[in-house]
């Protein structure tokens, strides 16, 4: 059990995909505008990870080695496919929200990474335990990212329709810019730069 | 005409696909620290951007569309991609070596380039007629080649600047990224 708890751990600090990894960062830029498009990508890209990963894990000795990228890459846009079904039958506010970086989870190389390097070597349980690491990783980094974001570009979080608190004063004249594209540039960048200053990851 | 003339700027320059659309972040943030390469880049993904646009259309009016199998899209566009840039790989190969050589790896990175199955998706998301998805894939192609070449200008000044240690590499790029962006509001409107 051991093992399982060390491969968790790990993907949630030491090889946090978007803050040390420097991967996935596409949707940790496009969906971080608020907390409720944050929280739904997690979502769909933990689901993929976890599912893609089992899959792979369990058939890793049956695929051939010159054509494992392409049935990863299909192994993948099915899970992607389910979600994406998912989303747009149950919750279909994000579905629209999230447009087209729900199905771009399928070139996401977090997912494509973690199977090539990880789940096609290892046995299934560790693969499992890989997976929601990582996936739980990218989770509270994207809702890091998107706390920010929402706070300082609207003055406060509103999550499924029930604002939750908003702030005196910045309530009423949020800084934009943080909703914008720009913002996400300059929140990633600097939560990266505060990263490194304060130790918790290594200087690249 | 005028309209081809504002999906085209619109993609180009008012929602450039890496700046707005964050796709292609990997070359941008990754490769693009000469301006021959990142030039070399450019032209690559906007080709394989036109073929696999109209590969991608064609797909869904003339083959998804009949058999109502709208939801195996993801599964078709990712695989017409990864054919694509094989197909493009032998063809380079065969017919100049020297062009394919200095493409190298970057030939294979395109597979999991999402800004090549994000311009067929943008596409297909507008509902784009063929010219119209062909312009965009265009204009798309261009803006991304475009802000590639303005980066590698000024990622090779930034390995220079004395920044602090902790923004040293990646923080400081996204930074400049930020500033990019906000350059690149000024075409707001322009159409």
């Amino acid at each position: 059990m051991s093992g399982f708890t060390k491969e968790f751990i790990k993907g949630l600090i030491t090889s946090n995909p978007i803050f040390v990894l420097a991967l996935g960062l596409c949707p940790a830029l496009a969906t971080t505008t608020s907390l409720e498009n944050a929280l739904g990508l997690s979502a769909a890209v933990t689901f993929v990870l976890l599912a893609s990963s089992t899959m792979i894990s369990l058939i890793r000795k049956f695929i051939p080695g010159t054509v494992r990228i392409p049935v990863f890459i299909i192994i993948i846009a099915t899970f992607v496919t389910v979600a994406n079904m998912l989303f747009q039958a149950y919750i279909p506010t994000i579905y629209n929200a999230l447009g087209i970086y729900l199905p771009l989870i399928v070139a996401y190389c977090i997912v494509l990474g973690r199977a090539e390097a990880f789940a096609s070597k290892n046995k299934v349980s560790r693969s499992i335990a890989d997976a929601l690491g990582i996936g739980i990783g990218f989770t509270l980094a994207l809702i890091l990212i998107a706390s920010i974001r929402e706070i300082l570009g609207t003055g406060g979080i509103s999550i499924f329709g029930n604002d939750l608190f908003t702030l005196p004063g910045l309530g009423d004249n949020p800084i934009y810019i943080f909703i914008l594209p720009a913002g996400a540039f300059l929140v990633v960048g600097l939560l990266l730069a505060l990263f490194r200053w304060t130790g918790v990851t290594k200087n690249g | 005409m005028g309209e081809l003339w504002s999906i085209f700027i619109g993609m180009a320059l008012i929602n450039n696909i890496i700046l707005v659309k964050f796709l292609g972040l990997c070359p941008f943030f990754g490769i693009s620290k000469k301006l021959g390469i990142a030039v070399n880049m450019g032209v690559l993904v906007t080709a394989v951007m036109l073929v696999a646009s109209v590969a991608g259309w064609l797909i869904d009016n003339y083959v998804l569309a009949p058999l109502n199998a709208e939801y195996l899209n993801i599964i078709m566009y990712i695989l017409v991609i990864a054919t694509l840039v094989q197909m493009i790989e032998v063809f380079l190969k065969r017919t100049n070596y020297s062009l394919y050589n200095s493409f190298g790896i970057y030939l294979a990175l395109i597979v999991t380039n999402c800004a090549v199955l994000g311009i067929i998706l943008i596409s297909n998301d507008e509902g784009y007629s063929f010219i119209e998805s062909l312009i965009a894939a265009l204009g798309a192609g261009i803006g991304f080649t475009l802000v590639l070449a303005i980066m590698s200008g000024i990622r090779e000044r930034l390995e220079l600047a004395d920044c602090p240690r902790a923004l040293k590499g990646l923080p400081i790029a996204f930074i400049t990224g930020a500033l990019l962006v906000m350059a690149f509001y000024g075409f707001t409107g322009i159409v």
